[in-house]
């Protein structure tokens, strides 16, 4: 397996600068409808995805980055619905397509690296016929021999032996699931791959050869990709790019060097800090978890109830998600 | 995956076999644990019955001699197996002296091609019901209709066999009220009997598939709304695959796993007949002779029919254990 060549700073602005936008998300809300009001698991989310950049997202558990995954798959289960925005990918709006134009762009445009692969794939149906599944469904019928070619070299891809073509997946570690599904996820080029959270539940050296596997298959294909996860020190390794999310709204869009050396809003300064070090024992600064309802949000910021710096503005006005330097966008008072 | 192995079937066929000891020493035992001489005991219940026993004397030297129950109880034992194993199940107490073995070996077709096609009927129609109404996709006016055909399930079984004999046999005399065949006919091989046999089972078998639907339609529709949170089923729809396939291969081929097992279990207990169905439509099966035992107090008939019981659903649980795991991979020919 390759490792990459880690980037640059100066080599990411440049050359994310020019590149074309693959997927762009504008004004995004997800409700769940529940019998005490909705849960805004997503509210007025906005973000872009560039030609070949891995965008890290991350928040706290509950936070909304699933239920943002699976409204861009058009997945959300109900009761769940995309009340609002746009889900434009390579220009087509996702959030209008029914039926077969949705099918058609399942898979072929954007795939999916879900959580807990564990019990994504079914455990009936060996490897091979699972991912021939997704070819067939939208390339019909493929000849035999050329098929097995085709699967065996997508397994390569993902440093998976030519065995297990044949094997159920209860024959598979957790570690070569993962990259079964990733396998899949790439088996017809799509632009857009989501992954999320690809290496929770595996030990720390898998977590890095998933990891690995997922930097590799970027570099070989170009494609974009989400990874979704709480874990800190894979972002860096992975990520170009880091969204932070709390509560169901984007507060901080930054390259990964700059969110882990300049943070600016509170909460992503607080989630840098409680990142765990063997060197140093540090007191937890997040100490509880959300502190309103979902379903009820205070008006103003979304943070004030756990923000150190809360001012009257705060209680107020819910400050939009700005370009406050080059590429680095923040949703706080603090900077006005 | 292990192959089937010789030790794994051999192991599965020793315990059958135990299965089948176990039940005929349990048949061999219960009526020697009556105080007194169960023969004498048996003749001279039947005295009190009708008065006078002709031959009686005759009968029981018969018995005696039969199981030589003059002998110490391991020469008894050792005769008693012997003729299980060659399948003589001795004399009929009631109707002396027919033989068990032909009273069966007359009843045991009838009951065994009625309540097979009935049950498989029913397991597919039932399934199809149930993992309908759990489907998202059904449409509309299938999903009102479906519940429907799960109120018969409510009525007792009786209840449903006595209006169907009221309405279409004595009613509309679309179908004969009792029998398995019409009179004067040539049973073998032949269409009018075949005809005639298809034409006389009919009701007794709606009665039974329409009672007993319901039970594999609720398991099925449980068994489907728990699959459907499945990690794999949301990954078959990202995979933009079309809805039958999603449903069919993922939805349903997961779903009918456990009720492949009630399935073999079932079937296994076809044999034992089905009393209430067979006696209202004075089916000559194997129901009606367990019927007619019971009436009677014909002990050694009833033996012998809870001794084809026994076999009958040890041998499916047999066949069930040795092709199970061609249906469910998970489960291995080298474990349990
Ligand atoms: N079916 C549902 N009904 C009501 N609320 C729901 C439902 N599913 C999710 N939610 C709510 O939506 C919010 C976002 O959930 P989501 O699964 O997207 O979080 P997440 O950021 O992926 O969390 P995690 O890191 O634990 O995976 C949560 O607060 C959750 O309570
Ligand atoms: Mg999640």
């Amino acid at each position: 397996m390759t490792v990459s060549a880690t980037h640059t700073v100066g080599d990411l602005e440049s050359s994310a600068k020019n590149r074309n936008v693959v997927l762009d998300i504008r004004n995004l809300k997800v409700y769940y409808a529940t019998p005490t009001g909705n849960v805004r698991a997503v509210d007025d989310v906005s973000f872009q995805v560039y030609e070949s950049e891995i965008i890290g997202l991350v928040g706290e558990s509950g936070c909304g980055k699933t239920t943002t995954a699976m409204a861009i798959l058009r997945l959300v289960q109900p009761p769940g619905r995309i009340t609002g925005g746009q889900i434009l990918l390579d220009g087509t709006d996702l959030a209008s397509l029914h039926g077969q134009a949705l099918r058609d762009v399942r898979w072929n445009q954007m795939a999916l690296i879900p959580q807990g692969a564990m019990n994504s794939l079914n455990p009936v149906m060996k490897i091979n016929r699972q991912i021939a599944d997704a070819i067939e469904a939208h390339e019909g019928r493929q000849p035999a021999k050329e098929l097995k070619e085709r699967i065996i070299n997508l397994l390569a891809t993902v440093g998976l032996p030519s065995r297990v073509y044949g094997m159920y997946p209860h024959e598979l570690s957790g570690g070569m699931k993962q990259r079964a599904c990733i396998a899949m996820a790439i088996a017809l080029h799509p632009s857009l791959v989501i992954a999320d959270e690809p290496t929770s539940a595996l030990d720390v050296v898998v977590q890095r050869v998933v990891g690995e596997t997922l930097l590799d298959v970027k570099e070989r294909l170009g494609v974009s990709m989400i990874v979704i996860g709480h874990d800190m020190g894979l972002m860096a390794q992975l990520v170009d790019r880091l969204a932070v999310m709390y509560a169901g709204r984007m507060v901080e869009i930054a390259p990964v060097e700059t969110v882990f050396h300049e943070p600016l809003h509170p909460y992503t300064q607080l989630l840098i800090e409680s990142i765990p070090s063997i060197k140093q024992r540090k007191p937890l600064k997040l100490t509880e978890g959300l502190t309103h309802d979902l379903r009820n949000p205070p008006p103003g910021c979304i943070f004030q109830l756990r923000c150190p710096h809360v001012t009257d503005i705060c209680r107020e006005v819910n400050p939009p998600l700005r370009e406050l330097r080059s590429r680095h966008f923040v949703a706080c008072h603090l900077y006005e | 995956m292990g192959g089937l192995t010789p030790k794994y079937v051999l192991r599965r066929v020793g315990m059958w076999l135990l299965t089948i000891w176990l039940g005929a020493t349990i048949i061999f035992v219960i009526p020697r644990l009556a105080p007194g001489d169960p023969v004498a005991a048996m003749v001279s219940r039947l005295t009190a019955q009708s008065g006078y026993v002709e031959n009686s004397a005759q009968m029981i030297e018969a018995w005696r001699a039969r199981f030589g129950l003059d002998g110490p109880w391991y020469v008894q034992y050792y005769n008693y197996l012997r003729s299980v194993l060659t399948l003589d199940l001795g004399f009929s107490l009631a109707s002396f002296p027919s033989r068990v073995d032909e009273m069966i070996a007359q009843a045991l077709p009838w009951t065994l091609g009625l309540l097979t096609i009935a049950v498989i009927i029913s397991f597919f129609v039932g399934n199809l019901v149930g993992a309908l109404m759990a489907w998202r996709r059904t449409p509309g006016w299938i999903r009102a209709f479906l519940p429907a055909t799960l109120t018969f399930t409510s009525i007792p079984f009786f209840m449903l066999g006595i209006l169907l004999i009221y309405l279409f046999a004595f009613g509309l005399r679309w179908f004969p009220p009792s029998g398995a065949y019409g009179r004067g006919l040539e049973i073998g091989f032949n269409w009018p009997f075949i005809k005639s046999v298809i034409y006389y089972g009919t009701l007794p078998a709606i009665s039974i598939v329409v009672t007993s639907m319901g039970f594999w339609a609720l398991g099925m529709r449980g068994m489907m709304i728990t699959n459907d949170g499945e990690d794999y089923m949301i990954l078959a729809e990202a995979k933009g695959l079309a809805p039958q396939r999603v449903f069919w291969s993922y939805g349903v081929r997961n779903s009918i796993l456990p009720q492949v097992t009630a399935l073999a279990l079932s079937l296994g207990g076809i044999a034992g007949g089905s009393t209430l169905v067979e006696y209202i439509f004075a089916y000559p099966g194997m129901g009606y002779l367990l019927y007619l035992g019971i009436v009677n107090t014909d002990y050694t008939l009833i033996q012998g029919i809870v001794f084809i019981l026994i076999a009958g659903t040890s041998t499916a649980v047999l066949l069930l254990d040795l092709l199970y795991p061609l249906i469910d991979p998970r489960i291995t020919y080298s474990k349990g």
